[in-house]
Parts: structure tokens; C-alpha cells; sequence
């Protein structure tokens, strides 16, 4: 595997070897964490479990050299979300040690569901790019995201921020009693 | 990455020609230093002899000359003690819980700039990447109060989980009026921002953005000392009624790291308020004449981390005073100043700001 990269990055000179041995280091470790979160016994193992995926996932984006998004992963998705869900499960169950029943009485659906998707996105990405070699690239300006956001977007944006919004005021209307 | 440097700094580069086996050396022994420096210094400052001198007491005075050694005395009693759990306690995360903690340290100083080249990263989105891994410490906490399997240290746990989000978004507010005002996200930019900017007109003091942003400036310190939970926020550890909070169940060299990663992060933020609004490194680039920040001399690589140290410890101890003298805030008080207060005073400050940038 290493040998065959090597031999690309000195065909065309774009290969970057540890850009892709760190990838497939990281892939490894997702994966293993992704399966411990449905299998482990524990709640709270299983949440900690995602804040591994979580972390890959951005991890990934700082090879892509997506900086922003990267950023943008590890403030709403682990300092936020994950916390949130530890909160909750904190004050509502928070046994230690294994606990009986946590499987949903109809999980075994989940597994074509999860192989189709795994195909499908297998295959849109494999006939997207066939053998296109896409070279290193330096990271891109945050200026730039916010240019086309604000700009040629922006109507897209606005539409999601109000949905975004929709939900954040329905929550607390569900939420409040009195 | 190094390529790119080299295009951005022509003239210094090629002289200095640092391999990478050092510069990984020296990057660090680098963040060492700037974390545990900070770390002890303020623990022997304030914590032993200011608030010691507040109280009309000596302080430690046995180990080394005016007790300065104390702090190794600690540390050595610290690392010999026996590294407990208790029965019930989910052993693994227990002990990785302050590790995360002071990982989360560790990654905030990486984008803390000591000077024009004296980085460990020059990240294009530094602040933002500070204040979402200053946010990743919350996750330690949550799970050192859970795993310790006592209700303090749960409770304790979920009143800083609430304690630090709640907090976290007047944080970012306050920070987005001087985003708005440098016009990046980059700390050195900022920094550059400051140093060459004027106010009417007047540029021998640069523009240190705590006069043009000052409330955002009393937003931020306060935010800080609520993230540091700091009387007068310490509700999450209060000893009155929860033993030690999160940490009860903790000792030995497993508490000396929440002890290091709690006054390290007060440093690390004391070094980011002062990218923030005092101009980090840097001094007025008037004064000698240079234009921008590829001008700026090679010695401000050694004066600028002394300046930066000096700032650093000016605002802890701000933050240390105001410990030191204050009671502790009521829960449902501390919430409602979070998100009744500073939330909609620094939503204001934004918007301000936003609209002044677009007038001037």
C-alpha cells in the first residue's frame, strides 16, 4: 500500500505520503469507534465513543485543508453537542457499569441500511473522480467562505438560518410548561 | 507549509534555516515553558503570596528564599502520593478525565503568538480554533464528575457543564467585535491591526482594541473567569456545599494535573485577552518605523514573548483580585447574568461594532 504511493508521488509528484497514511490511520480508528458506539453497554461510553468519531472526522478536514470547517466540527459538534448529550444523559441516567435493554428491539434493519449508504456513497465517489489524482492544497481563505456565503448564496443561507431559528424558538415552546 | 513561510518571510528564512528535527524540539520545549511557566508563576504569586498579603499573613516562607520553592515541595509530596479510585468509580475514564483537560491547555496555547515568527502554528482561523478547543475541556469535567461515583462530584460536574456553556457564548460574542473591527480571524493579523492602526488620527499608541472595544474587553474578562471557574464563580467546585465538586474523588498526582490545567488556562487566556485587546506582542510599530508586520525586527522574537508574559500576568491578576475579594455568586444568579446580561449586551456590541465599521 505504502510502496504504491510512494511509486505514485514519484510518477506526478502530488502524492503526499503521510497526508495519506495519517488518513488511513485516522479511517481506522473511526471506524473501531463507530462500531463501539452501538455495541458497548454503557451510555455514557457510547457518547464518548462519538466525540472519537467526531474528533476523526475533524482531524480529516485539517488534511483536506479545510481549516474552517474543521474548526467549525470541533465547536458545534464536540463543544456543544457532545456536551449537551453527556448533560442530559448525566441528569437523567447516569449509571456506572453495563446496563441490560439499550438495543432498539428492531436493530438488525440498521445493518442493509448502513451497507446501501456505504455503496452508494462508494460509488458516487468512485465515478466522480475515477483515477484523478487531486494534488496538495494550501488552505483556503476564511475571507473567501464568507465572500461566497454573503454573496452569491445568500439567499440559501437566509432560508437555513430562518429554519435554524424556527426550531431553536419551537424548542423552547415544547419545552416550557407554564 | 514551510514553503509557504518561506515566500511570506523572504529575509529571515533563509538565515536562519531552522531543520525540522529542531524546530519539533523547539516547538516543544516551547509549549512546555508556556504552560507550566504561567502555571507556576501565578500559583507562587497570587495564589501563595497575594492573596496571603490580602489576608495580613506571610504565606509560605520555609522552602527556598521567601518560600519560592514551595511550589516543588508540592509537587514532590503530590507525585509520591498513592494513585486512588474509588470501588465504584469507572476506573478508565476516571483517570483519563484530567488528562482531556489538560489536553484542552495544551492545544489553546498552540495558536498563541509570542512574536512576528515566534509561533507554533499560524492558523488562518486562530481565535475561532481557541475558543472551540477552550470548549473541549468541559468534556473533562463532565466525565470526572460523572465517573467518580459520588454525588458531589456529579453534581458538581453538571453545575460546570452549565456553568461553561452557559458562558462560552458571551465568549464568542465579545470576541466577534474585535473580528469585526481586525478584519481576521488571525491572531499575529490582530496584533498587526492594533500596532499600526490610530485613533482620530493619533497612532503613537497604535489602537489596542481595550479602548475602541471596551465593553466587549469586560464581557470577555468575565466570561474568562466564569470559563476558569474562578470565584466569584465557583459554584461548580463550591467546598461549602460540595466538598471539591468534580474533583472531590481526586488525589494525588491526578489532582495536580486539574490543579496545573486550571491556573495554566488561566494563563493561556491571559495571553489571549491580550492578543485580543492589548496588542500581544507587540509595541507601537511607529515608534520604529516599521510599516507592517514583515518589518518588524528579529529581536521582537525575544522581547515580544517578555511583553507578552508581562500583559499575561497583569490581566490574571486581575482575574486572582477579583477571587480573592468577592463571594460566591447563587446558581439561578449566575445563570441569569449569563444569558440575560452579558448575552444581549454583547449581541449589542456586535452589532455596533458591525455598524461603526461599515460608517468609518
Amino acid at each position: 500500500m505504502v510502496e504504491s504511493l510512494l511509486a505514485q508521488a514519484e510518477m506526478n509528484g502530488s502524492v503526499n505520503v503521510a497526508m495519506n497514511i495519517a488518513f488511513g490511520i485516522i479511517a481506522t480508528v473511526m471506524i473501531f469507534a463507530a462500531f463501539s458506539v452501538v455495541t458497548t453497554k454503557n451510555v455514557v461510553h457510547a457518547a464518548l465513543y462519538l466525540v472519537v468519531v467526531l474528533a476523526g472526522v475533524a482531524a480529516q478536514y485539517i488534511l483536506a485543508a479545510a481549516e474552517f470547517v474543521a474548526v467549525s466540527q470541533v465547536m458545534v459538534y464536540i463543544g456543544a453537542v457532545m456536551v449537551l448529550f453527556l448533560f442530559g444523559i448525566m441528569l437523567t441516567r447516569a449509571q456506572i457499569g453495563k446496563e441490560e435493554g439499550l438495543n432498539n428491539s428492531g436493530w438488525q434493519l440498521g445493518i442493509p441500511v448502513a451497507l446501501l449508504l456505504f455503496g452508494l456513497m462508494a460509488y458516487v465517489i468512485v465515478d466522480t473522480y475515477e483515477d484523478t489524482v487531486i494534488g496538495e492544497r494550501t488552505p483556503f481563505a476564511t475571507e473567501g467562505i464568507s465572500d461566497q456565503v454573503l454573496a452569491p448564496f445568500l439567499v440559501p443561507f437566509l432560508a437555513i438560518s430562518f429554519v435554524l431559528l424556527a426550531a431553536a424558538i419551537g424548542a423552547i415552546v415544547l419545552a416550557r410548561k407554564d | 507549509m514551510l514553503a509557504q513561510l518561506a515566500a511570506e518571510f523572504p529575509d529571515w528564512y533563509p538565515e536562519w534555516n531552522i531543520p525540522y528535527w529542531l524546530m519539533s524540539i523547539l516547538r516543544v520545549v516551547g509549549g512546555l515553558v508556556a504552560v507550566l511557566l504561567p502555571a507556576g508563576g501565578i500559583v507562587y504569586i497570587f495564589l501563595f503570596k497575594m492573596m496571603s498579603f490580602m489576608q495580613s499573613r506571610l504565606g509560605p516562607m520555609e522552602a527556598g528564599p521567601y518560600g519560592s520553592m514551595q511550589l516543588l515541595a508540592e509537587v514532590g509530596k503530590w507525585m509520591q502520593k498513592e494513585d486512588l479510585a474509588p470501588d465504584n468509580a469507572d476506573v478508565r475514564i476516571y483517570k483519563m478525565a484530567p488528562l482531556i483537560v489538560l489536553l484542552s491547555t495544551f492545544l489553546l496555547v498552540v495558536v498563541v503568538p509570542f512574536g512576528p515568527q515566534a509561533y507554533f502554528t499560524n492558523f488562518e482561523t486562530g481565535i475561532f480554533y481557541a475558543l472551540a478547543v477552550a470548549s473541549v475541556s468541559v468534556l473533562g469535567i463532565l466525565i470526572a464528575g460523572w465517573s467518580s461515583a459520588n454525588k458531589y462530584s456529579l453534581l458538581g460536574g453538571l453545575r460546570a457543564g452549565g456553568q461553561l456553556i452557559a458562558y462560552e457564548l458571551p465568549m464568542v460574542l465579545a470576541t466577534l467585535g474585535v473580528v469585526i473591527q481586525a478584519g481576521s480571524m488571525n491572531l499575529n493579523r490582530i496584533i498587526e491591526v492594533q500596532n499600526t492602526g490610530e485613533i482620530f488620527g493619533i497612532g503613537w499608541i497604535g489602537n489596542p482594541f481595550v479602548i475602541t472595544q471596551f465593553i466587549g474587553f469586560l464581557i470577555f474578562m468575565i466570561a474568562v473567569q466564569a470559563e476558569l471557574t474562578q470565584s466569584p464563580f465557583d459554584m461548580p467546585i463550591a467546598e461549602s456545599e460540595l466538598v471539591s465538586g468534580y474533583m472531590t474523588e481526586y488525589s494525588g498526582f491526578r489532582f495536580l494535573i486539574f490543579f496545573i490545567a486550571e491556573f495554566a488556562t488561566a494563563g493561556v487566556f491571559g495571553f489571549i485577552a491580550s492578543v485580543l485587546f492589548l496588542g500581544g506582542w507587540g509595541v507601537p510599530f511607529t515608534w520604529f518605523g516599521w510599516e507592517g508586520i514583515s518589518d518588524v525586527a528579529w529581536w521582537m522574537n525575544f522581547v515580544g514573548p517578555l511583553i507578552m508574559f508581562t500583559k499575561m500576568f497583569a490581566l490574571v491578576g486581575v482575574i486572582m483580585w477579583v477571587r480573592f475579594s468577592y463571594p460566591r455568586f447563587r446558581e439561578d444568579q449566575l445563570q441569569t447574568f449569563a444569558w440575560k446580561v452579558l448575552i444581549p449586551l454583547a449581541l449589542a456590541n456586535t452589532a455596533a461594532t458591525a455598524i461603526l465599521k461599515v460608517v468609518f
